[in-house]
């Protein structure tokens, strides 16, 4: 006979007041097995914890059953715990009286059964328990870092700093990302570019970091501490080797078109760097403008400048497969297409414009060298009217959140339409004006104190053309009354989106992402950069809106996390993975597509029953790949695949003491 | 292809314009109007503010009426009509049951015969510009108009549920295929004060005047309308120095397909001192 002991947690009054434990323990007293029953006002506490190390050894309990909060908050804690006491960390079943149970339930009228029937599941399972161990397996110690803006950026630094390998990856030609379009950044307003650069050349100085730009991440298999991923690099047609980044290519070609840098504002030629201080500071050809690629051969005019003879044009896609260790997400975002608002225009007049495109039309990099000119007629804007939340807050037509960034970078826009304009007058918008941020209200306080800008509580209805001239139509809702502005220039606070292809990116790397493609940390407050796929972190805006203060903070907590894993030379492995029974497994391979983790691989057994030598094919469990959960096993028809910690007869066992 | 026709009351008075050009352009493009029998109020004008059952049961009626004549689906000229009539048949198609109640007050079977269209609707939808292309004779040669949607058509989306409510573009596409130049502009779906026509006309005077002094600002020669409240209003409840004419689509339809304004009714436009373009010879000349 087992000997159980049945551990009850009050958890202060979370699930005392709604579970009469008194109850609970004398129907605990009266199941079969169970030697031993205690209550505890909170049992994760270290006298709590120390109750039960006692009542292993006192009774002789060779099964824990610890009826508290979820297993996903303290199983680890209680596993150490009777792991203290001499007993196998698997021995122990956590029965989730708060959660499924204290917390769902108005009164012990109706929460108290519950607890019973959830008490006697976890006595039966914990009689079926069966020792595990756990194994080890080794660690590659070099980072993936993916995307190469501001966050990206600081994880590889933090990272190499910490004299790990990096392998940093970006799909355009330079890294910089979205900062890198900013002129200046809030509430200091010091030039992005000047903060951002010096990072951008130490990356590409750092010996530990192997810059991969125009690269894409393909594919990701493995598991923490042994990850392969298939990277490509996308054809540049320059020999990087032989350029030197002169610019005679660029200077000479005579084809050009909107750039992406600059949104489209401005042009860039086809073969071209984004911008002077790219890294890599050697051009790209664009394959889709270049005459060369689109005519047949023609033109070759930057073959001819080379004095290097870097201009390849037959270079091809490399693919290069690495190992690594840990893998750090930082794909950053995007903006809300504004022109899926009719009521604003639709997108079709030039002069309404996205913040990030106001950003290029300030830029000393930008299209029109920093003079703030407007799109249609290249006139200087005097009256600028600025709307906040246009795609955020609304979740009829955009996002239901709040983008987090625009209040701040809208003041910023507004104290520097009056730097660079000084008779201008900005007009914003707003729902609320939010600031949670150092110094942040004091710089709100700037735009409306000293640049003067008008803030009117209230919703943009419509931007309308009145001949040529651009009309807002909102709402003063501190008045109450209907209020038309006449604007040179619309400035759209677009809301903060995840990448169009973040969803495909979160299934190739294999974690998860939200209903807005926001990819999804492991716990909002205590996991913050870690996702539910162990080794696989993440930084920056890919996980949601953020300003450069918070997503540096993350991208160097994400290599805090990486470093954390390196600085181990074995990793353990948990031991509740799918095992075969090769006597039962028919070898149909049923479970092997099903596996979500490519653990499943097949063996061949030379048997020799009454002699005869008969060899079949059976599954086999990859332990380093099983994720355990579980799929396999549900699938087997043979039921020949079992869940160790979960087995098919320990759930019978639960199912029986539920509905018997 | 034919479909039941529910014109409403104002083609059978004061839109009598409207219903003739209606029919006309509708043979033209070989859709055939079948109206109605023993139509009623569309439950429109007071009968929504008043009593919310028996403004579903009107429209309701002349569902099941429409129903009757099993034919592809019922069209309505009118906006507010359209609206209605789109209100009743989703609050029926919310719940079978109430098909039972609605048969049991109107004395007749209700049958689910597709959402009630309007006239633009069908023609850009059903019809297709592609055969509004091909009927053209005499292209309206860039004639600058400023396509006035109204309110009723577009809004609200969930009932409407035609175009883009905020920036429509399906009659600025059907005045292209006729060989107009729609002008872009400010008030497409501004409001042209039909529900204070009566009570406060002061203000609709101002409501409609933006609309016309907007119009005139984008460069637009005259203004279309697929409503006849909208174009009553228009023409009726405007400053008198305002000139700028307000026509039905299907008055520039028709004229593109070689008819006459009088073929069409548009000497019968509540103001017809309004029609400088077509004072002289056959309709779709140009001054």
């Amino acid at each position: 006979m087992k000997r159980v002991g049945v551990f009850l947690c009050w958890c202060g009054s979370n699930i005392a007041a709604h579970v009469d434990l008194d109850r609970v323990q004398e129907m605990s007293e009266d199941l079969g097995n169970v030697v031993h029953v205690q209550q505890n006002k909170y049992m994760c506490s270290e006298p709590g914890q120390e109750t039960v190390r006692k009542a292993i050894q006192r009774h002789g309990l060779d099964r824990v059953v610890i009826a508290a909060c979820s297993p996903r908050m303290h199983e680890r804690t209680f596993r150490r715990t009777v792991e203290g006491a001499g007993l196998n960390p698997y021995l122990l079943e956590i029965a989730n009286v708060r959660e499924h149970c204290s917390w769902v339930h108005p009164d012990k009228e109706t929460g108290t059964p519950v607890a019973i029937d959830l008490v006697r599941t976890a006595v039966a399972k914990a009689v079926q328990d069966v020792p595990l161990q756990s194994s080890y397996a080794g660690v590659e110690k070099r980072a993936l870092v993916i995307g190469g803006g501001i966050a990206g950026i600081q994880a590889a630094l933090d990272i190499a700093g910490s004299g790990y390998e990096v392998v940093l990856v970006e799909r355009e030609p330079t890294i910089g990302g979205r900062m890198a379009q900013l002129d200046k950044t809030f509430p200091t307003l010091d030039c992005s570019s000047c903060i951002l650069t010096p990072k951008m050349v130490e990356v590409s100085q750092d010996p530990r970091i192997r810059l991969l730009t125009y690269a894409e991440v393909e594919s990701l298999a493995g598991y923490v501490g042994n990850f392969e991923a298939r990277i490509r690099l996308k054809a540049r047609s320059v020999d990087f080797v032989k350029c030197t980044g002169c610019g005679d290519c660029w200077n000479k070609c005579p084809y050009r078109t909107p750039g992406e840098f600059d949104l489209g504002l401005g042009k860039r030629k086809a073969i071209f760097i984004p911008f002077p201080q790219a890294i890599p500071s050697k051009p790209t050809i664009d394959r889709d403008t270049c005459a060369y690629f689109q005519k047949n051969g023609k033109c070759q005019v930057c073959k001819k400048f080379c004095q290097a003879g870097a201009i390849d044009f037959e270079q091809t896609d490399e693919i290069l497969e690495e190992k690594f260790g840990a893998v750090v997400v930082a794909t950053g975002f995007d903006l809300w297409d504004h022109a899926r608002y009719g009521e604003y225009g639709a997108g079709e007049h030039p002069d309404v414009i996205s913040s990030l495109e106001l950003e290029r039309l300030l830029s000393a990099s930008g299209p029109s060298d920093g003079h703030l000119k407007r799109p249609s007629d290249g006139r200087e804007p005097k009256r600028v009217v600025f709307i906040q939340c246009v795609g955020s807050r609304d979740e009829a037509k955009g996002v239901g959140y709040c983008s987090k960034i625009c209040c701040m970078y809208t003041a910023k826009h507004a104290i520097m339409l009056k730097e660079k304009i000084p008779d201008s007058q900005a007009f914003v918008f707003y729902i609320d004006v939010r600031t949670p941020g150092k110094n942040y209200e004091e710089f709100y306080r700037r735009a409306t104190v000293e640049a003067g800008a008008q803030y009117i509580r209230g919703r943009v209805s419509r931007i309308y053309l009145r001949g040529k001239q651009l009309v807002v139509v909102g709402e003063d809702t501190l008045l109450g009354q209907k209020v038309e502005v006449e604007a040179d220039l619309v400035v759209l606070a677009s809301a903060v989106v995840s990448r169009a292809d973040a969803p495909q990116v979160a299934q190739k790397l294999g974690f998860s992402y939200d209903n807005y493609g926001f990819f999804t940390e492991a716990h909002p407050k205590l996991a913050p950069v870690e996702t539910n796929t162990a080794g696989i972190f993440l930084a920056g805006a890919c996980q949601g809106p953020k300003d450069i203060p918070e997503t540096v903070a993350q991208a160097g907590a994400a290599a805090a996390k990486v470093v954390r894993l390196f600085a181990k030379d074995k990793l353990e492995t948990e031991p509740m993975v799918a095992r075969v029974d090769p006597e039962h497994c028919a070898g149909c391979q049923w479970c092997r597509p099903i596996c979500p983790y490519q653990a499943i691989g097949m063996e061949t057994l030379t048997e020799r029953p009454g002699g005869r030598r008969v060899t079949r094919r059976v599954a086999r469990v990859n332990t380093s790949l099983c994720h355990g959960c579980g799929a396999c096993s549900v699938a087997c028809r043979s039921g020949a695949m079992n869940l160790l910690g979960f087995s098919n007869e320990q759930l019978w066992a639960e199912v029986e003491a539920l509905c018997l | 292809m034919k479909v039941a026709y529910y014109p409403g009351c104002s083609s059978h008075g004061s839109a009598a314009d409207y219903d003739r050009s209606a029919r006309v352009v509708a043979g033209a493009l070989g859709l055939g109007l079948v109206e109605v029998p023993d139509w009623n109020c569309c439950g429109a004008s007071s009968a929504h503010a008043l009593d919310h059952q028996l403004a579903l049961d009107l429209a309701g009626r002349n569902l099941a009426l429409a129903a009757q004549l099993d034919l592809g689906g019922v069209v309505t000229p009118c906006a507010a009509c359209y609206s209605r009539l789109n209100r009743a048949h989703q609050w029926l198609g919310e719940d079978r049951r109430r098909w039972l109640d609605l048969a049991a007050r109107v004395e007749r079977p209700y049958r689910d015969v597709g959402k009630p269209r309007s006239l633009l609707e069908l023609v850009v939808g059903a019809i297709g510009l592609p055969a509004v292309a091909e009927r053209v004779r005499r292209p309206l040669q860039g004639l600058k108009v400023a396509a006035y949607y109204g309110c009723l058509m577009l809004r609200p989306p969930e009932v409407a549920r035609f175009d883009d409510p905020e920036n429509p573009r399906s009659m600025d596409d059907l005045l292209r295929t006729l060989g107009a130049n729609p002008v872009r502009w400010g008030h497409k779906t501004e409001c042209c004060g039909a529900s204070l026509s009566v009570s406060r006309p002061e203000l609709v005077r101002k409501l409609v005047d933006d609309i016309l002094d907007n119009a005139a600002a984008a460069g637009a020669e005259c203004l279309a309308t697929a409503c006849p409240m909208c174009q009553a209003n228009l023409e009726q409840r405007r400053s008198a120095d305002r000139t700028m004419p307000a026509y039905y689509f299907t008055d520039l339809a028709g004229l593109a397909f070689g008819f006459s304004p009088v073929d069409l009714g548009i000497a019968m436009h509540l103001d017809s001192s309004l029609h400088p373009l077509l004072s002289q010879g056959q309709g779709g000349d140009r001054p």
